[in-house]
């Protein structure tokens, strides 16, 4: 049984993924463990409960991964999204740990399946959980459980009194009601804060309140908050967010993946004013998504309307909404709130605008527009054939880069560099030491396993020795 | 805007929440490795009546999808596809009965199976009181025909015959009902391959594997419990089935009337069976008793239990008469036992009995749909199915 009066010898903060690896392993390596998760267990895991794969580097094929991944092409990859932006350090040791974290996963009980239909592009990289991450995270619970870790849900911690590098004690409030823990050593594996509104609202402004978070809404950043605020080294840009384009009628927090809209590359996307405002074109999807939501974030309302007529509805992954559907361009804009002349006359501009060519939804047609602004370069068809379909979308929030620094024993670092005594961090938390900008899907994973581990055994060795 | 319309969301339709169920899980597909309903799902993107009736049956309720779903309640999607399935499953059993004034048996099916069972029981043992002197009742009879001295092999037969032939017909007529609601040719059903890639995946419960690792029977953690018990209670009651026919071909062809010696081939198969048919349903119900309710439906759980018991108890009671036939506990215990095995009869078409049918229709459907789906991927390698992270 949990206690809030005993010391224990490590207290994990958090209940995603990274906090699970970090928890199990310094269990595993002989220290008592608490872990406090601020969600009821029904909604536990942070954003773990989103995820569905990891990257990973093998150098065979394995159960579930093709071929092989070395680290250097992993390394490029990285280099590639991050704009050459990462700590080299850092990002080597997470690159060749996670060869090693996939049987570690599987012996705790987490199980892989081969790359799902359609991803057919990550089957050589990435390893996915057998029915998610929140399968992930029901076999890393159950394990820290049958191994002894002490688990109290519904336990937020607020506050974490540092002295002079050392942490001294958290503040919690239990159940809703306050209380203070002590632990020889301290995890912060708590995430991010994209789902603290006001927070965003510091760099974003009153936009920000048109944003939808995708995953957990338990990411409100207080830990981040204490740490930065007791001068601990920040590291990030506080102001980046990784927003893609989702159903603007999804939930305002853990909506997830079936939010998601695929459309936007076989249709034209208006405003609220009802004009086109960027190439939707540009690339694959897959390529493109994650702009989308610092373009919707940009126009009025933060709000955008994808519409495609009735030969392109079977070219992207059902929705989880009904598209708005109605028999002429007219009637869809009424729908949509839109300005029916003006949503008409854009998309006539278009129609007249698009060239001919052979269209072919799997690859970079060149079906382009002529003298548009902005053009549309590639699947550019006539909208044309009744009926007509619109999705509206808004920017969703995946996570955000701001984060504590670290070193390559997961110790936080203070303001001067100075590693603290007692506290460690991994996951979302410590992300943007390695991930500064961009994405690689999957790595969020890789960087919490791994930098989990790593915290769990530092931990342990320092309260062990 | 779309409107709501209350009146709608206030009717309890089982096949709307089953769609909405569908059309929130086809923009997910993280359950794709479990089982055969996703990969199913996946091939269509809009679900008639019949496409969910078969998606309903197709599903084993291995409750993996509930446990990994990051929608499952109290998220406000609320998606519970078992215990969704499981009601429309039953919805299925009552509207393709035969004949239809049958399908209110589904209605309160774990009171009904249970009344018909004790009506049966009692109904035969009043019979035989009235009819039998007790003396021969309770006498021990041996050698062969003593079991027809207590009661006689026309009786037996004509019963036994009347109502197993009785649930053969509509048994048929319902698998006819439901083959139906998919618009294929019955000649579909016989497809040698597809249909022996169905029979292997009913025999061997392919899908309450969960993707290889068994399933979520009791909660988030995985085993092979389930599929095990089942196959206990399948293959014992296939052996038990044996034993009843070799019996048969022993009186008619050969002339050997029971009761047959403990190590004749009758005897032996229906032991072994009678065994795996008390493991089996003791286990299920175990199982049922110690597991998460929340992906349960409590609309069939009444008749789970209803006919676990009712084959827990032909087994015991054959059991008994097997090991007590040669005192004068016989008689009684011959009447105890054919009053279950009636009822059984008389109620495999409107129980639990059914989910063996449809999910076997629904089984060799998705043999035929993936079979078509690689045939016409063969074909066109440019589908596209862009998905992102």
């Amino acid at each position: 049984m949990a206690s809030l009066t005993r010391l224990y010898d490590v207290l994990v903060i958090g209940g995603g993924n990274a906090a699970l690896c970090a928890a199990i392993t310094a269990r595993e390596a002989g220290a008592s463990v608490l872990l406090i998760e601020w969600a009821p267990k029904a909604f536990r895991g942070g954003n773990t409960r989103h995820t569905r794969n990891l990257r990973a580097m093998h150098s065979e094929p394995t159960s579930v991964l093709t071929e092989s991944y070395l680290e250097d092409e992993y390394w490029d990859d990285l280099k590639r999204v991050t704009g050459n932006n990462t700590n080299e350090e850092l990002a080597r040791i997470t690159i060749r740990e996670t060869e090693g974290s996939l049987p570690w996963l599987e012996e705790r009980g987490v199980r892989f399946q081969p790359s799902l239909t359609g991803t057919l592009n990550l089957s050589r990289t990435n390893a996915f959980f057998l029915g998610g991450g929140k399968s992930l995270v029901n076999a890393l619970f159950n394990h820290a459980e049958r191994i002894g870790v002490a688990v109290l849900y519904d336990t937020e911690a607020t506050d974490l009194i540092i002295d002079d590098g050392f942490v001294r004690e958290v503040k919690i409030v239990n159940k809703g009601f306050p209380a203070t823990v002590r632990a020889k050593a301290v995890v912060a594996s708590s995430g991010g804060f994209q789902a603290n509104i006001e927070w965003l609202k510091e760099y974003w402004g009153a936009p920000a309140e048109n944003f939808l978070i995708r995953g957990t809404p338990y990411a409100k950043g207080r830990v981040l908050r204490s740490l930065l605020d007791q001068g601990v080294h920040q590291i990030g840009d506080p102001t980046q967010c990784h927003a893609v384009g989702i159903d603007a009628r999804a939930p305002k927090f853990d909506g997830g993946i079936a939010s998601r809209l695929d459309s936007v590359p076989f249709s034209v996307m208006l405003n609220q004013n009802g004009d086109r405002f960027y190439d939707e074109g540009e690339d694959v999807w897959p390529k493109r998504y994650a702009i989308w939501g610092r373009l919707i974030a940009q126009q009025p309302d933060q709000i955008g309307y994808s519409i495609v007529d009735s030969k392109a509805e079977k070219l992207f992954m059902p929705s989880v909404f009904p598209a708005y559907r109605a028999d002429s361009i007219r009637e869809l804009a009424g729908q949509l709130g839109l300005d029916p002349d003006k949503v008409e006359k854009t998309i006539t501009a278009y129609n007249e605008a698009v060239q001919p060519g052979v269209f072919d939804s799997s690859k970079l047609d060149g079906c382009t527009t002529a003298g548009l602004t902005p053009p549309k370069t590639n699947w550019a068809q006539k909208i044309d054939t009744a009926p007509f379909l619109a999705y509206p979308l808004r920017p969703g929030i995946t996570f955000t880069y701001l984060g504590v620094k670290v070193d390559d024993r997961a110790r936080v670092l203070m303001a001067n560099n100075e590693p603290t005594a007692n506290l460690y961090a991994s996951g979302e938390i410590m992300a943007g030491n390695i991930l500064s900008k961009g994405y690689l899907a999957g790595f969020g994973m890789s960087i919490g396993t791994v930098f989990g581990r790593i915290a769990g055994r530092e931990a342990a060795r320092r309260v062990l020795n | 805007m779309s409107s709501i319309n209350l009146i709608d969301l206030a009717e309890d339709n089982v096949r709307d929440e089953a769609r909405r169920a569908m059309e929130v899980c086809n923009a997910c597909r993280y359950c794709e490795g479990y089982c055969a309903v996703f990969p199913a799902m996946e091939l269509r993107r809009e679900f008639t009546d019949g496409d969910l009736d078969y998606l309903a049956n197709l599903c084993h309720n291995c409750q993996g999808c509930f446990h990994s779903c990051q929608y499952a309640p109290p998220h406000p999607f609320g998606i519970n596809v078992p215990k969704t399935f499981a009601e429309l499953r039953l919805q299925t059993y009552a509207d393709y009965a035969w004949p239809q004034p049958m399908a209110k048996f589904f209605d309160r099916n774990g009171t009904l199976v249970t009344l018909l069972t004790a009506l049966c029981v009692a109904s035969v043992i009043i019979a035989l009181m009235l009819i039998q002197d007790p003396q021969v009742v309770f006498a021990s009879h041996v050698g062969p025909g003593a079991f027809y001295k207590v009661i006689p092999w026309g009786v037996m037969t004509a019963f036994a015959g009347a109502t197993f032939l009785f649930a053969i017909l509509s048994l048929v007529m319902s698998f006819r009902n439901f083959w139906r609601a998919s618009q294929r040719p019955a000649s579909d059903i016989v497809r040698p391959r597809t249909l022996g890639q169905a029979m292997h995946d009913v025999l061997t419960l392919k899908y309450l594997g969960g993707g290889g690792h068994g399933c979520n029977d009791v909660s988030d953690h995985f085993s092979m419990r389930r599929r095990y018990y089942h196959h206990f209670t399948f293959y014992g009651f296939m052996l038990c089935f044996a034993a009843t026919s070799v019996a048969t071909i022993y009186d008619h062809v050969l002339g050997l009337q029971a009761p047959y010696g403990f190590f004749s081939l009758p005897v032996l198969l229906g032991t072994v069976g009678g065994i795996g048919l008390v493991i089996g349903p003791v286990g299920l119900i175990w199982i049922k008793i110690i597991s998460d309710p929340a992906p349960l439906s409590k609309k069939m759980i009444g008749g789970d239990y209803a006919l676990l018991m009712l084959l827990l108890l032909v087994s015991v009671t054959g059991l008994l008469l097997l090991g007590l036939r040669e005192t004068g506990a016989m008689g009684i215990l011959l009447a105890i036992h054919l009053g279950f095995v009636l009822a059984f009869f008389i109620a495999i078409p409107y129980s639990k009995m059914v989910h063996g049918l449809y999910r076997s229709a629904a089984l060799i459907r998705y043999a035929l749909e993936r079979q078509e789906d690689s045939d016409a991927h063969a074909a066109d390698q440019s589908k596209p199915k862009v998905k992102v992270a």
